[in-house]
């Protein structure tokens, strides 16, 4: 880059204009440097800041206290608070963990039939949002109006309840649920980088299979499993929908449900929600942490692979019958009963349980509510709006930062690196507190319009453009922007005509994730949003609030539905524009 | 020793057809010879190596080793990998990264149906390390070794266990060229020592010639030619081998007639020319002669004997060892491979000689090409 310099001065023959002077590439470069650790700093100190001071009114300004951790940590309330939530998020972990690797398993390494049908499942937790997922859940599994319970009682004449979604229990068995498929898929993958020699190597050392599965394989996997089990943990206690949906009503209070009522209890305990907020920011941190470094030693089990063979599949026999049977059961509990569940009563006048006779007052009554609600038309197209906006904007951003990052040799580029994957460890509503502190703090007049929760949502999503941007950015090699400027290009140049293009794929990978992710956004935007703002998930929220279950269906129905046309559409866009990962 | 007899192996692809990996593969090794098993990828080899190990379960054919019947679809028996007690080196090594160097050689030892006991393993392990030249970095970790250290490391690995055949797959073909020289001699010596029947799987052909008792070339699935390397390289037995074994010309003709010498004559676009063949070859016989470039003599004056033609130099390379020429007999252009003191200069005459004995006739190759 000297080189250019150096060359551009040499070269010009008039003397440089002022604005010249200072060099297109700094520019934009101290700029974006600005907006991340902007982004990713100020809200978090504003929450720490917030949570040692009492709420502010109109007659008392906020004063220094440790009222709010002591509130937070000197009442047994706070214990029970913690075992919860820590029991919440190990039982949503290891469940999911326990049936995603047994799917990768068979996926990968057997031969159960149309197993390759069932590859198709890791979209499911894209196009199902949680608080759908989670509403299906609880008209399948409540005690009162569950269908399964309901089926099951007239089933064996009794009224014995089989289900009951509103437990412990129940919240582990939904959240790992709709987490599974993620493990399935960090699993699956898993499984494919093992070299396979090196189990044939113990197979041909005279290892039985028991002995190759326990030296071998699990000892290599293991922090394949440990960063999976982080990553399960992670989002089980940052998850809000379950814990607020199915905990609250039954007074099972974990980190995230417990904040949220501490804003929208009255007084709202900004101070309050903070220390818990800051608890749960420590928890986080310490998961990604130990998460990272997992990884990072991955990756030094998995450099010594050679071309190798793939593996055969192991003949399960007659057994192959249980393990599709198992495929299909599990089929229908996380797709074909929460959707179908929703169908049905999306045509109902009044919630009731499928029978003739409800079926005889099949209405569509639900989707013409659901059309004319008020807010709805505004809702989507805030959603819309906020996607794109935010999936355009992070990936123009992280380009930038990950150019640095990968391509310079600036000092103090890892901490860059850092501070744009900070947010990582923020919990989406931790993010909303923080932004929503700051801004009531620091009023620049965003406070209750839609850029804030635009902001919100750059600053949640960034992390993940990131990653996007880093993969792509390795593969392309220092010597074809080097050409580039041999070639007379300058940086602007060179960034928009080299490697931008060369970054497509990457980018448009990352940006469709990013929309995807952000249409069904709920935690964050729950404290961010204002009359006028609403996005589509809040307006499910709101069915949900006020007991219009019916409507609920129709919009969840059609939600889901847009859903699956968006991600058909967007692997077709990244088909065409060769994505190879999405 | 080892013999492997009709032996097929399929299995279906990513899109599920049928692939023929292996197609009535049948061969014998006898004990302490070095068999290679020589071919481009995808021929099989190694499929039938991996069939060989237990890795992959053969469609048909039977598998023994000294009167053991490791496999047989005959009478379906199939041994487990596990249970046959050979010893192995993959391509990509395979060392364990989550144990020592210790440990990746102990770890046979550790598994087998009969552990022996703890100062048994230590002498052993320490042994055949100190064999591989390993026994000073017996604690480090495997995965800070180099490439040639690994690979030892995997023989040492597959020797602990005193196998009754060592199965050895590309081991040295993730190693820089000077490095696999030297291990070339080292996998000889080793084996040769320890008197080892081995079989060795490689797509490189001057390896092969190096180590081998016996080759058999594979491509496509079947055997093509097995002989000792001499044989394969001056007697290929179609064009497939005399093309992969080594570079060599070509020139196609028909038989005239059998030579008074023993051998035939060929009617080539160079002229008539004296070859040797291994097929009973008759008058009108399309064949293909193969005749490599270090047979093929310069001199400047018109030397004495048969099957010599006028040339002219087209384009010639120093390499250090040897001059590279690459001659014109008429429009037909042909490589020799010439002492570096040979110096004509190009588009000057030169005299080629091509050697009888070394000019090898193979039949029927243009007919089936044709058809």
């Amino acid at each position: 880059m000297e080189i250019v310099d150096q060359r551009s001065v040499v070269l010009s023959e008039k003397p440089p204009l002022p604005w010249q002077r200072i060099d297109l590439k700094w520019i934009i470069i101290g700029l974006s440097v600005v907006v991340v650790a902007y982004l990713g700093l100020v809200p978090l100190g504003f929450l720490i800041w917030q949570s040692f001071f009492t709420p502010q009114t109109a007659a008392k300004a906020a004063q220094f206290t440790l009222g709010n951790y002591g509130t937070a940590y000197t009442s047994v309330e706070t214990l029970r608070l913690f075992l919860t939530s820590l029991k919440f998020s190990l039982g949503t972990a290891v469940f999911a963990f326990i049936t995603g690797t047994t799917l990768a398993w068979m996926n990968e390494r057997t031969n159960t039939p149309f197993k390759n049908l069932f590859f198709a499942l890791s979209i499911i937790p894209l196009i199902i949002p949680g608080i759908l997922f989670t509403v299906a859940w609880i008209l399948l599994a409540s005690p009162k109006i569950g269908l399964l319970n309901l089926a099951l009682q007239s089933w064996f004449q009794t009224d014995y309840v089989f289900f009951n979604v509103y437990s412990i229990w129940g919240m582990i068995w939904v959240e790992g649920l709709h987490y599974s498929p993620m493990a399935f898929l960090i699993m699956t993958a898993a499984f494919r980088s093992m070299d396979p020699s090196l189990e044939e190597s113990a197979l041909m050392s005279g290892a039985s299979v028991f002995q190759v599965a326990w030296h071998v394989t699990l000892k290599l996997a293991w922090p394949a499993i440990f960063a999976t089990l982080l990553i399960l943990f992670i989002r089980a206690i940052e998850s809000f929908e379950v814990p607020a949906l199915i905990g609250l009503p039954v007074g099972i209070h974990v980190f995230t449900s417990s904040i949220y009522q501490a804003i929208h209890q009255y007084p709202s305990n900004v101070g309050l929600a903070s220390a818990y907020a800051v608890t749960l920011l420590l928890i986080t941190t310490v998961a990604v942490y130990f998460q990272s470094r997992l990884s990072g030693k991955g990756s030094k089990y998995s450099t010594m692979t050679g071309k190798g063979f793939r593996p055969r599949p192991m003949d399960l026999g007659k057994w192959r019958y249980l393990t599709a049977g198992m495929f299909i059961l599990y089929f229908a509990m996380i797709v074909a009963l929460p959707f179908l569940v929703l169908l049905w009563s999306s045509f109902q006048k009044f919630y009731s349980v499928p029978s003739v006779d409800a079926l005889k007052t099949l209405t569509f009554d639900a989707y013409r509510f659901v059309l004319g609600y008020p807010t709805l038309i505004d809702s989507v197209w805030n959603s819309v709006v906020l996607a794109f906006a935010s999936a355009t904007l992070i990936m123009l951003l992280t380009s930038v930062i990950c150019w640095i990052v990968v391509k310079t040799k600036i000092p103090g580029r890892w901490l860059l690196d850092n501070l744009a994957s900070l947010p990582m460890v923020f919990p989406g509503l931790v993010l909303g507190l923080a932004v929503m502190v700051f801004y009531l703090n620091a009023d620049i007049g965003i406070y209750g319009t839609l850029w804030i929760m635009l902001l919100a949502y750059v600053t949640r999503f960034m992390p993940y453009g990131l990653r996007y941007c880093t993969t792509s950015m390795m593969q392309i090699h220092k010597e074809l922007e080097e050409s580039a400027s041999m070639s007379g290009a300058s940086w602007a140049t060179n960034f928009r005509r080299i490697i931008l293009p060369l970054l497509k794929p990457g980018l448009l990978a990352g940006w469709i994730y990013i929309v995807i992710v952000s249409i069904r956004e709920l935690s964050t935007s729950i404290l961010l949003y204002s009359p006028g703002t609403e996005v589509v998930s809040i307006v499910v929220w709101e069915l949900w609030e006020n007991g219009q279950y019916v409507e609920l269906s129709a919009l969840g129905v059609m939600f889901i539905v847009a859903l699956f046309a968006l991600v058909l559409f967007a692997q077709w866009l990244g088909r065409r524009f060769g994505v190879k990962e999405m | 020793m080892l013999s492997v007899n009709a032996l097929n192996t399929s299995y279906p692809n990513e899109r599920g057809e049928i692939v023929k990996a292996v197609q009535n593969v049948s061969f014998e090794v006898p004990d302490g010879k070095l068999f290679t098993l020589l071919g481009p990828s995808g021929c099989g080899k190694t499929t039938t190596l991996r069939s060989i190990a237990g890795l992959e379960k053969p469609t048909s054919g039977q598998i023994s080793v000294n009167s053991r019947i490791v496999y047989s679809s005959a009478t379906n028996t199939f041994v487990a990998p596990n249970k046959r007690g050979f010893g192995m080196v993959f391509q990509s090594y395979a060392i364990w990264p989550h144990m020592n160097v210790f440990q990746n050689a102990a770890f046979p030892l550790e598994v087998g149906g009969k552990r022996p006991p703890r100062k048994e393993i230590q002498d052993k392990v320490m042994r055949v390390l100190a064999a591989v030249r390993l026994d000073h970095l017996a604690e480090r970790e495997a995965t800070k070794l180099s490439g040639g250290q690994q690979q030892r490391l995997a023989l040492a690995r597959a020797l602990v266990m005193e196998p009754a055949l060592l199965l050895l797959d590309e081991p040295l073909s993730n190693l820089d060229a000077k490095l696999r020289d030297r291990m070339r001699f080292e996998v000889k010596r080793m084996q040769r020592e320890l008197g080892l029947t081995t079989i060795y799987v490689t797509h490189d052909q001057s390896e092969a010639l190096a180590l081998s008792h016996e080759i058999a070339v594979m491509s496509e699935g079947q055997i093509m030619q097995i002989g000792t390397p001499q044989d394969i390289y001056e007697r290929p037995a179609n064009k497939f081998v005399a093309d992969f074994v080594g570079v060599t010309n070509f020139i196609e003709g028909s038989v005239l007639g059998a030579h008074e010498d023993g051998g035939y004559v060929v009617d080539t676009p160079i002229g008539a020319l004296g070859v040797v063949s291994a097929d009973l070859l008759r008058v009108g016989d399309d064949v293909m002669v193969s005749v490599r470039p270090e047979d093929v003599v310069l001199s400047e004056q018109r030397p004495e004997g048969r099957n010599v033609f006028e040339s002219v130099v087209d384009v010639r390379v120093f390499l250090g060892e040897y001059r590279d020429f690459q001659v014109k007999v008429g429009e037909r252009l042909l490589l020799a491979r010439a002492h570096p003191s040979i110096g004509t200069a190009v588009g000057e005459k030169t005299y080629i000689q091509l050697n009888p004995e070394k000019c090898v006739a193979i039949f029927g190759e243009r007919k089936k090409k044709a058809a």
